[in-house]
């Protein structure tokens, strides 16, 4: 655990043992967790994970069916959406279709009764924040996906909310619209210092905005951290996996020495590392190790040496410009393992049937309980 | 090839079937404006004398204010009740919502003059007397299911999250209702409302019987067949009634064009 995986300042939603049922279908299995205020919180998973489910129990449109929800120390048990200091951007954006830009906007003032002139100031400064001033007399139809989120975004900050959900706000964006509304989000969550509560199966967006991550499989969440400790330190192989790319190598854990974990790993050998490379701990003789491509590096030149290394055969090289990516089949490995190596001046490519020396490092390697077949996914 | 012949026997067809449908409603105005007591061919003039009649004609009057007042409340009334259902369907889930739907729906398969004899019987069994009311009541029942199909594909329509973000913006369940559900049903409303006018307005076995000492208008038209002499009156009346419904037919699709156009959605009701 690094320094960013410990919440700092004070919790702002608490989620004690949070359960749903729909019917016999368990859709959150006792989720904790703790989000902290000003942070940007995400919650990542595949598809039917539950964190659509928790987010929405958050909003208050549903209730959970077991354990508490509170919101700024206030219990939220039988409070209703519209009385919960949060505002949701929903993932259809939901704009009205019969208000403009500014009535869209200026949605939740009513309630307030500001008067005529301070509404306008207010949905012209909420317009201007995310670059839409000057939109407010537009047809809500007359709008592009991304203009469309951008009102949604405006409309729900107008109401300075204590937290932001967002469901899969960007989903529906084309990729460099996507990449592009990323990295505003994210600048404009620092500039207001709302705390966000993002809901993505994206894993990319997901490490790109985030302060913390909660990774969910099946209603759970399996690991809360932050994006270079999921990345660095997965605590189990669907986390690693889901998390960017992993090698896995069958496992096998010899001993312990001086503190180390002694491993004797097929492909690449032997090899003793620190506790800290196994964060979900060890458990038994059988287990596995994960390698991230970029930790495996081709040794081109005779001249270069690493701590480990290895002598395999290319099966497959694939060029993407300022990479390339080289299935390797290491002998006593059970599958080819990936290696991501940058196309550096002069560094030439190699071609399906090439030995190639490859070299590693023992601080590259997480040790992992379980062992599985699945295959390493790119 | 038999392509080209083929096409004439279609083109025939349809000029066959559209001559059936319409033609009966093209003499209409011409008999209206034929200066003759008789409905026949020859023309023998033109006349306006039919509808000055009709302007005179103070039982007439009666009966077509009958008329509105029972097609205005059974379109108001039907439409309220068929908005509720509507929306019940289209949103929750709860036992027997099926069957309860698909008796509600029944009246629209149900042969009238049933319907008709077993209000009547109902209603003397119980006491009332007849009245416009009456009418009224067996209308909201012909009308309802009509009311129930046309606004539960609005309810259907209707996006889930629109409530939920207006819920979230901070509104009740009753501000939400009036400031999002029902202005994006409005034109499913009013196709309900013209839909249930124009029924109520044409319907005749259930005002025949359930009418008391005021007719509606079609039930005066009825009336008014058995003397020939009242005929060109009854067709000068047919023709203001037709352009009538067209220019009520023209109104809604314009309001449905215009409501298409501020929400950018495609498809109708009507």
């Amino acid at each position: 655990m690094t320094d960013d995986d410990r919440p700092r300042g004070r919790a702002l939603i608490t989620l004690d043992r949070v359960e749903k049922r729909f019917g016999d279908v368990a859709a959150l299995g006792g989720v904790s967790a703790e989000i902290m205020e000003g942070e940007f919180f995400s919650l990542l998973g595949p598809s039917g994970c539950g964190k659509t489910t928790l987010l929405r129990l958050i909003a208050g449109f549903d209730e959970p069916t077991g354990g508490a929800i509170a919101i700024d120390g206030q219990p939220m048990a039988g409070v209703p959406a519209n009385l919960r200091p949060t505002n949701m951007v929903f993932q259809s954006y939901a704009i009205f279709p019969h208000l403009n830009v500014a009535q869209n906007v200026a949605y939740g003032l009513r309630r307030l009764r500001l008067g005529r002139a301070e509404t306008a100031r207010r949905v012209d400064e909420a317009l201007g924040m995310v670059d839409l001033a000057g939109y407010g007399s537009r047809a809500a139809h007359a709008l592009s996906g991304g203009q469309r989120q951008r009102v949604a975004l405006a409309r729900a900050l107008i109401m300075r909310p204590r937290v932001l959900l967002l469901d899969e706000p960007l989903s529906a964006l084309d990729k460099k619209l996507r990449e592009q509304m990323q990295v505003e989000l994210r600048r404009l969550q620092r500039a207001v210092g709302i705390t966000f509560v993002l809901v993505t199966h994206d894993q990319e967006e997901a490490l790109i905005m985030s302060d913390r991550i909660a990774v969910m499989f099946e209603g759970r969440i399996a690991q809360l951290a932050s994006p270079e400790t999921l990345y660095r330190r997965p605590v189990s192989r669907a986390v690693a996996s889901f998390i960017g790319v992993m090698n896995f190598f069958d496992a096998t854990v010899t001993g312990e020495a001086g503190g180390l974990i002694e491993l004797d790993v097929a492909g690449l050998g032997r090899v003793a590392i620190p506790p800290e490379q196994a964060p979900g701990g060890v458990n038994g003789a059988a287990a596995s190790v994960g390698i991230r491509p970029e930790m495996l590096t081709v040794l081109f030149s005779e001249t270069d040496r690493a701590e480990h290394e290895v002598t395999g055969e290319v099966v497959e090289a694939v060029y993407y410009g300022d990479m390339t990516y080289y299935d390797l089949k290491l002998p006593g490995a059970d599958r080819p393992a990936t290696v991501s190596m940058r196309n550096t001046a002069g560094r030439r490519v190699l071609r399906p049937g090439d030995a190639a020396r490859v070299g590693w490092g023992r601080e590259s390697v997480i040790l992992l309980a379980e062992r599985g077949a699945g295959p390493a996914g790119r | 090839m038999s392509a080209p012949r083929h096409r004439g026997w279609f083109r025939g067809y349809a000029i066959g079937y559209l001559v059936f449908l319409y033609a009966p409603v093209v003499l209409l105005p011409v008999f209206a404006f034929n200066d003759s007591a008789i409905i026949a061919f020859p023309l023998t003039g033109f006349t306006t004398a039919h509808f000055g009649q009709l302007w005179a004609a103070e039982a007439m009057h009666g009966a077509l204010v009958s008329s509105l007042k029972v097609a205005v409340a059974a379109a108001a009334i039907s439409t309220v009740l068929g908005i509720c259902a509507a929306r019940a369907s289209a949103r929750y889930e709860f036992p027997g919502r099926r069957p309860i739907i698909g008796f509600i729906m029944l009246p629209l398969v149900l042969p009238e003059i049933i319907v008709a004899v077993a209000l009547l019987v109902v209603l003397v069994q119980l006491g009332f007397s007849l009245s416009l009311w009456t009418v009224v009541l067996g209308h909201v029942l012909v009308c309802t299911p009509f009311s129930i199909a046309i606004l539960s594909s609005a309810f259907l329509n209707l996006d889930r999250s629109l409530e939920e973000a207006s819920q979230d913006l901070g509104e009740g369940r009753a501000m939400t209702f009036l400031r999002v559900t029902l202005p994006l049903v409005a034109p499913g409303i009013v196709a309900s409302l013209l839909i249930g006018f124009t029924i109520s307005l044409d319907e005749f076995i259930i005002a025949f019987f359930l009418t008391g000492t005021e007719p509606t208008l079609p039930v005066y038209i009825w009336s008014q067949l058995r003397f020939t002499a009242k005929l060109p009156g009854v067709m000068a009346l047919g023709c203001l009634m037709l352009i009538a419904s067209l220019a009520l037919l023209g109104a809604a699709e314009y309001f449905r064009r215009r409501a298409q156009r501020q929400t950018g959605e495609t498809g109708g009701y009507l």
